[in-house]
């Protein structure tokens, strides 16, 4: 699961949902199904959380690549 | 003796407009200097085009002189696209314009048209190539001018949108000669980082020639090659390039852009928020029916069961429980937390804020009422405030200055 992307981690939550709100499982399965929804609705919620709000600008010195903070420069009007 | 058959001025004329309006010259493009121009009441412009030797008569009408983005004139040389055809009256032939452009710019639309046609035949606007975007994109590069208006724009944008997303500027210059060098290898740049998954290729606004690093063969390629899906914001809504239709996704502005590949945060919080709800909801009555079913059964099935049978069931639901509770218990927790600082924000823009402030809304009928003329004598109200409402009755009605 640590491979999976927000889209299909949000796709199967989904799916689960609709699963338990079916009715149609027994007990055991029904709580199976609650805890494998858990872990994917906070599996999405830390992937939401994840960036790290970096904004950079990327630079080239002799092939090597350097990132610096970006800041938009101010112009005068 | 067989002399020639004799025609009919209209029977000659009819043969020579077969002989003329053949496919050779329908969609044609001539390059010619205006004289004898004539902008006729009817909204139709009347000249001839000409050269050195020759000349040749032009019509365009109306319907199509309307779009022309510069007002022609006597000595301009232009680029006009059309078909010849035969006025009969006159027994002139003439060419019918559809477009015109004035030299340079017909050059550049030409040069564009034949690019377009050529990358299209090669099958890269095909939209089975085209990416999908990613729902969440973890870090996403803007290949533009560090300095220009466009990533003022899409920096505002995903700021709103989602403030935590990474976004890395890969520089690039974006118009004049150096410009298709500079965007290729901005690319290539891009293509050699392991962390992005979608790049925004952008510019502001600007004239044709302004944006022609766009529709130059070297950028449309390396789209076309990148490996990692691009969206492309360039210039203004009217402004198509061929950049716009190698991407994987074209919008129509730099901020547009921005919108398409940058979810809005707070919206798929309140989703994934939702099915956690739906999951608690759910199995909290699930619980409920079968403690219902439990009883149930303890009452009526003790005779007819054998009591160890009815003690492992009742056991099992029992270890069931409580390890779902551990379950909600654990997680609960971290989501309470979570949707306590997402009230919080959210806090600050609903009118509760203002509520507590001392202002209070007063409706009628759940119509919220902003002019007296709203309500009549008599009328019942409500008023809404903080943490509670009052039942009212409008007694009076009176204007106030402010």
């Amino acid at each position: 699961m640590t491979t999976k992307s927000f889209e299909e981690a949000l796709k199967d939550l989904e799916d689960v949902v609709q699963k338990l709100e079916d009715g149609e499982t027994t007990l055991e399965e029904s709580l199976k199904l609650f805890e494998q929804g858990v872990s994917l609705a906070r599996y999405c919620a830390v992937k939401l959380d994840e960036s790290e709000a970096k904004i950079n600008l990327l630079l080239e010195k002799n092939g090597q690549f350097l990132r610096e903070p970006f800041e938009i420069e101010e112009k005068g009007n | 003796m067989d002399g020639p058959r004799i025609l009919s001025i209209s029977e000659l004329t009819s043969l020579i407009k077969n002989e003329l309006e053949q496919p050779i010259f329908k969609n044609i493009a001539v390059e010619g200097e205006i004289s004898n121009f004539i902008h006729h009441t009817s909204g139709h412009m009347y000249f001839s085009l000409k050269d050195k030797n020759s000349k040749v008569k032009a019509v365009m009408f109306r319907g199509r002189n309307m779009r022309l983005n510069f007002i022609p004139k006597n000595g301009d040389t232009v680029v006009a696209i059309g078909s010849l055809g035969v006025y009969e009256p006159n027994g002139e032939y003439q060419l019918y314009i559809d477009q015109m452009f004035p030299q340079g710019v017909g050059a550049l639309h030409i040069q564009f048209e034949e690019l377009k046609n050529k990358l299209q035949q090669e099958g890269l606007f095909d939209y089975e190539r085209k990416r999908p975007l990613p729902t969440l994109p973890s870090h996403v590069a803007v290949i533009t001018s560090p300095t220009g208006a466009a990533i003022r724009d899409i920096l505002s944008v995903i700021g709103r949108r989602f403030p935590k997303m990474n976004v890395l500027v890969i520089p690039a210059i974006v118009q004049g000669v150096e410009g298709p060098p500079s965007i290729v290898q901005a690319f290539e740049f891009a293509a050699q980082q392991s962390d992005l998954d979608v790049i925004i290729l952008a510019r502001g606004g600007g004239s044709l020639e302004e944006l022609w690093a766009f529709n130059d063969e070297r950028v449309a390629r390396a789209i076309a090659q990148c490996p990692i899906p691009v969206v492309t914001g360039v210039g203004h809504e009217t402004d198509f390039t061929i950049a716009d239709f190698v991407s994987d996704c074209r919008a129509p502005t730099p901020s547009a852009a921005a919108e398409l590949v940058v979810p809005d945060y707070f919206e798929l919080q309140r989703t994934v928020q939702g099915y956690y709800q739906r999951l608690l909801v759910n199995i909290e009555n699930l619980i409920a029916n079968k403690k219902t079913s439990l009883s149930y059964l303890t009452n009526r099935g003790a005779l007819l069961r054998p009591q160890d049978k009815l003690n492992r069931e009742r056991q099992r639901v029992d270890e069931l429980l409580s390890r779902t509770y551990r379950q909600i218990e654990y997680h609960q927790d971290r989501f309470k937390q979570q949707l306590r600082l997402l009230s919080g924000k959210l806090d600050t823009l609903s009118p509760l804020a203002t509520l507590s402030r001392g202002y209070s809304i007063c409706s009628k009928n759940g119509q919220v009422i902003v002019d007296a003329n709203q309500v009549e004598i008599g009328d019942h109200v409500t008023v809404r405030l903080r943490k509670s409402q009052l039942s009212c009755i409008v007694e009076k009605r009176e204007e106030v200055d402010y």
